[in-house]
């Protein structure tokens, strides 16, 4: 498949796994494949911790990467990159500006200053989770980029997040709330401009987790799902099956007392690892027949502008493999 | 005077908590802790958060519930699990305030009431810190190990009392009751204004059903708040360990230590840090020395055995490197360090192998 066309524009990408998973390594990967396509892209995080500004090489000032208005991450070139940029949407923030758009911004500061918005989080639960949701609707029918790719909240809430739509409409029946519901169900449900994006790690829980969530968002939720991504995946290395001594030979390469013994150690744990991988993603392919795109695990583990290259590439040809004739978004 | 062991907080100590981000090895280290203690002679218990099922599993456990199961073994000790129900203790919280089984059952009954255990943020932590103060209090078990659930903010378990009395206590809902109740309809139309137009937001049914829950709340704040402040208290308490559990992925070693700092601020110590997944070491060699030498042998099958290593070396230090700051954060406290295993864990086998590394 194109992967120009898979990034279409008008697409929202909504990254969710576990804890652990690089979903925020995966998230600029994404963005950097569609702009390496020429497709700008808009990330966008919910928590206000995000390390996405040092995955593009640009130094964090203090803790939180990102603020609430869009940075831009890369400039897109002369090498027919696009640009990307980044913003935070939380709840607080996506309801003083809601409450704004609606001619309300008389009472919106103290609804956050008084705390009333934990009441009315907890009276209508998933109010939150619209707030957000509901602000990244608007960015994307704005057009404010060719993709807008979302990193959804780690602590395991992808379900709940992505449930606070249907959840909502049953407890708001009528008001703006309940229109804001409403809109973002219908964008959550039409798998021509939406898909969520699952990442996971080629390892028992996590595919366990991942089969089980899959499934979950298909029926609760009705979203289309995406390729699966597998993060971490160890690369091969011809020659690993050799010998040291007789390798070393070959290569007419002496090697240090000792030095037979360690580069074997090494070779059987990455040729082990490589084993308990291929059966995990083999296992997931059984449960779960959705294309996949398989990213190499850095050894360098200081992510930067290059390692999110190196994904994104591998972002790229993955997609480039994905059989045409699969229609994304649907279990066929 | 050197700061104990992991061995020595699972001998002595009456409380550990584990505390970590998520998808680090948090439930699993606490079911090993206790698993140690009980090998010790000691009566344990573990609490998980997660119901995850491959514990029970491991356990031998048909499935985890809200009332501890004991796990058959042959230590001399005893060592039981369960899961938190968030929802279940809360209602024993509700039970144990209530002036009466109406008021019991007006608040249990109340749609409000139902949203939030699970809508309320720190509510989930707030009910782990309770069943484990309950625990403390109620039970003679000899160590009882909790683990934390994976909050998106670290402080939240430590918050999540305070900020449950708090908004228990809150001043409007206090004036939101009062509204109703018509004492200050005439002095405070400012109130009445927000609250109608909050309404017009969210359905005036919301806002009935919020009021319905403080009026049925009436009287009970002072109880909770009591015991919220027992059971910070208890936390805070020499008999009490906290284990930070990372692994040395960078992000979640960022997390970690922002964790350690809220911790320290709160006025708790880390006793211990225990990374999990730490990538072998196979020598000393430097990456970088390892790699020019794989470069110069490229397309041969020893260039490709020097990268592979070169690949490993470069992974462990920069693990090392990312764990170093946290280290010395957490000092003196011990810092354990947990390889990668082969496998995951089934079976009590697989907790021993964890254990063997724990407590080598």
């Amino acid at each position: 498949m194109n992967p120009t066309e898979y990034f279409a524009a008008s697409r929202l990408l909504i990254v969710a796994g576990k804890g652990g998973v690089g979903k925020t390594v995966v998230t600029a990967a994404l963005a950097r494949a569609a702009s390496m396509v020429g497709r700008s892209a808009l990330v966008v995080e919910v928590e206000g911790k995000s390390g996405l500004p040092r995955m593009f090489g640009q130094a964090t000032p203090g803790r939180s990467g990102l603020g609430y208005d869009e940075a831009l991450l890369h400039r897109g070139g002369p090498d027919g990159s696009a640009d990307i940029a980044a913003r935070t949407i939380t709840p607080d923030g996506a309801l003083l500006e809601y409450l704004e758009d609606h001619g309300l911004s008389r009472i919106s500061r103290r609804l956050v200053t008084s705390g009333a918005l934990d009441v009315v989080a907890t009276a209508a639960p998933g109010i939150r989770d619209i707030l957000v949701l509901g602000k990244v609707k608007q960015l994307q029918r704005a057009g404010v980029a060719d993709v807008v790719v979302l990193d959804t909240p780690a602590a395991g809430h992808a379900i709940t997040f992505l449930r606070s739509a249907k959840g909502l409409l049953d407890a708001v029946k009528v008001g703006p709330i309940n229109t804001q519901a409403r809109d973002v169900l219908d964008l959550l449900e039409d798998h021509e401009r939406c898909q969520v994006i699952l990442v996971t790690l080629p390892e028992e829980t996590p595919v366990n987790e991942l089969v089980e969530t899959a499934f979950s968002l298909e029926d609760q939720v009705g979203v289309g799902l995406g390729p699966v991504v597998v993060n971490g995946i160890y690369e091969g290395l011809d020659g690993l099956d050799a010998d040291p001594v007789a390798a070393a030979a070959e290569a007419g390469v002496t090697l240090r007392p000792g030095e037979a013994e360690v580069l074997a150690a090494a070779a059987d744990f990455r040729r082990h690892r490589i084993d308990l991988q291929a059966e995990q993603v083999e296992r997931l392919s059984e449960r779960l027949p959705l294309p996949q795109i398989r990213l190499p695990f850095l050894f360098e583990s200081e992510v930067g502008s290059a390692e999110v290259d190196v994904l994104a590439r591998s972002v790229l040809a993955a997609i480039e493999g994905l059989d045409a004739g699969v229609q994304l978004g649907s279990r066929a | 005077m050197t700061a104990p062991g992991l061995d020595e907080l699972v001998r002595d100590r009456r409380i550990i908590v584990c505390g970590g981000s998520g998808g680090v090895g948090k439930t699993t280290t606490a079911a090993v802790l206790a698993m140690r203690a009980a090998e010790a002679g000691r009566r344990a218990v573990v609490v998980t958060i997660d119901p995850a099922k491959r514990l029970a599993d491991a356990l031998g456990l048909d499935g985890l519930t809200d009332e501890p199961s004991r796990v058959v073994g042959t230590w001399p000790g005893e060592l039981w699990a369960m899961m938190l129900d968030t929802k279940s203790t809360f209602d024993a919280l509700v039970g144990k305030h209530a002036a009466d089984e109406a008021q019991r059952e007006r608040i249990l009954g109340n749609r409000f009431y139902k949203n939030i255990s699970g809508a309320l943020s720190g509510t989930q932590e707030y009910m782990a810190m309770e069943k484990l103060y309950e625990l403390a209090e109620e039970t003679d078990f000899d160590l009882i190990v909790v683990d934390t659930p994976p909050t998106r903010n670290a402080l939240d378990f430590l918050d999540a009392p305070a900020r449950l009395s708090r908004f228990l206590d809150h001043r409007l809902y206090r004036l939101m009751t009062a509204t109703n109740r018509g004492v200050l309809r005439a002095v405070n139309v400012a109130t009445q204004t927000f609250v109608r137009t909050i309404a017009r937001v969210v359905g005036a049914d919301v806002i009935d059903d919020a009021v319905a829950f403080f009026q049925a709340f009436d009287g009970m704040e002072e109880g909770f708040k009591l015991r919220s402040k027992r059971v910070q208290e208890r936390l805070r308490d020499d008999d009490t360990a906290f284990v930070l559990v990372a692994s040395p992925r960078r992000d979640t070693i960022g997390e970690a230590t922002y964790f350690a700092e809220k911790l320290t601020e709160g006025g708790i110590s880390v006793r211990s840090l225990v990374v999990n997944r730490m990538h072998p070491r196979f020598d000393d060699g430097l990456a970088e020395a390892t790699a020019v030498r794989a470069d110069s042998l490229a397309g041969t099958a020893i260039g490709s055995l020097y990268r592979n290593l070169a690949d490993f070396q470069l992974v462990a230090s920069r693990e090392e490197e990312n764990l170093a700051g946290l280290a010395e954060k957490v000092a003196p406290a011990p810092v354990v360090r947990v390889p990668f295993l082969r496998s995951d864990v089934h079976d009590l086998e697989g907790l021993r192998r964890i254990e063997a590394e724990l407590f080598a």
